[in-house]
């Protein structure tokens, strides 16, 4: 047997015998039932749905972070005078720059 | 005078869902005959085509109008007939069933005398929807394309969303495989 032949054969029936293109009686209507059955898009809703999600997990790292930071002791030695602290931190730039210049 | 497709369409997306009626109307025959090529119960067809519709629905507002309505509603119908064989892919007969009296008759006449074994006969459609029906989606799809609607390889590549590379293998291998179920039933026949 030819199975080339045979498989040119029915590629040639199929081509000869297209699928009929019969729409079953009043399917547009049945269409259109099934568009206005869908509920109607809620874009509130649909962020209020969202925000409402998002909210149990942004609320569970806050009390784990809380809880973190309060159980987990402070290894840093407490600063001895908060004043002197605030000064060091704020002329930090401007004793680094005169460190710069004196090198050239 | 009746209103345009694009008068339609942009009345559609302003929210006035009665305009997408004229559209279901005259665009329903080419997705029913789509459908058709893919599933073989009427319940199937219908489910694929109502399923079309309510995407095209969904999906309207990404209708840029640069091309017709048409070739867009049809690259929807094309991919949703692929996840369709996709979902029934278990579905597929795997295993053959006995060849009909008929379809073996039409058998024998091919092999004793090629020319008398008509193509527009009834056996030789039951032996190409059972051909068919034992291929992959993805062969299915492209034998279908292909062979049968004759597209060209650019045509597929823009209905199914595929590059023209993997067109091009996809439709080497479904000739490939559908070789071998050919040559499966010539063998079941007559060995």
């Amino acid at each position: 047997m030819n199975l080339l032949e045979l498989q040119k054969k029915l590629i040639a029936s199929a081509r000869k015998n297209p699928p009929s293109e019969q729409v079953p009686y009043a399917f547009e209507k049945r269409i259109m039932a099934r568009l206005s059955a869908r509920p109607a898009l809620d874009k509130w809703g649909m962020w209020a749905g969202a925000l409402w999600r998002a909210a149990v997990p942004c609320v569970t790292v806050m009390l784990l972070l809380s809880a973190w930071s309060f159980f987990v002791p402070n290894i840093k030695p407490a600063p001895s005078d908060l004043s002197q602290e605030i000064e060091n931190t704020v002329l930090a730039a401007v004793e680094q720059e005169q460190g710069s210049d004196t090198i050239w | 005078m009746e209103p345009s497709e694009a008068e339609l369409i942009a009345a559609v997306l302003k929210g006035d869902a009665a305009s997408f009626e004229p559209l279901v109307q005259k665009y329903s025959p080419r997705v029913f005959g789509t459908a058709r090529r893919y599933a073989r119960r009427e319940s199937e067809v219908e489910d694929i085509v109502q399923e079309v519709w309510l995407k095209a629905f969904q999906k309207l507002g990404s209708f840029r109008g640069e091309a017709p309505f048409e070739h867009w509603l049809m690259r929807l119908a094309v991919r949703t007939c692929y996840d369709f064989l996709r979902g029934h892919q278990r579905n597929r007969e795997t295993a053959f069933s006995e060849l009909s009296d008929l379809e073996g008759d039409w058998l024998e006449r091919f092999v004793t005398q090629p020319e008398s074994a008509a193509e527009n006969a009834e056996a030789a459609r039951q032996l190409v929807e059972r051909v068919l029906g034992q291929l992959s989606p993805a062969a299915r799809m492209v034998i279908t394309l292909l062979e049968i609607e004759d597209r060209s390889v650019k045509e597929i590549a823009q209905l199914t969303g595929w590059s023209v590379p993997l067109v091009k293998v996809r439709a080497f291998r479904a000739r490939a495989e559908m070789r071998r179920i050919v040559a499966k039933i010539a063998k079941d026949k007559y060995l």
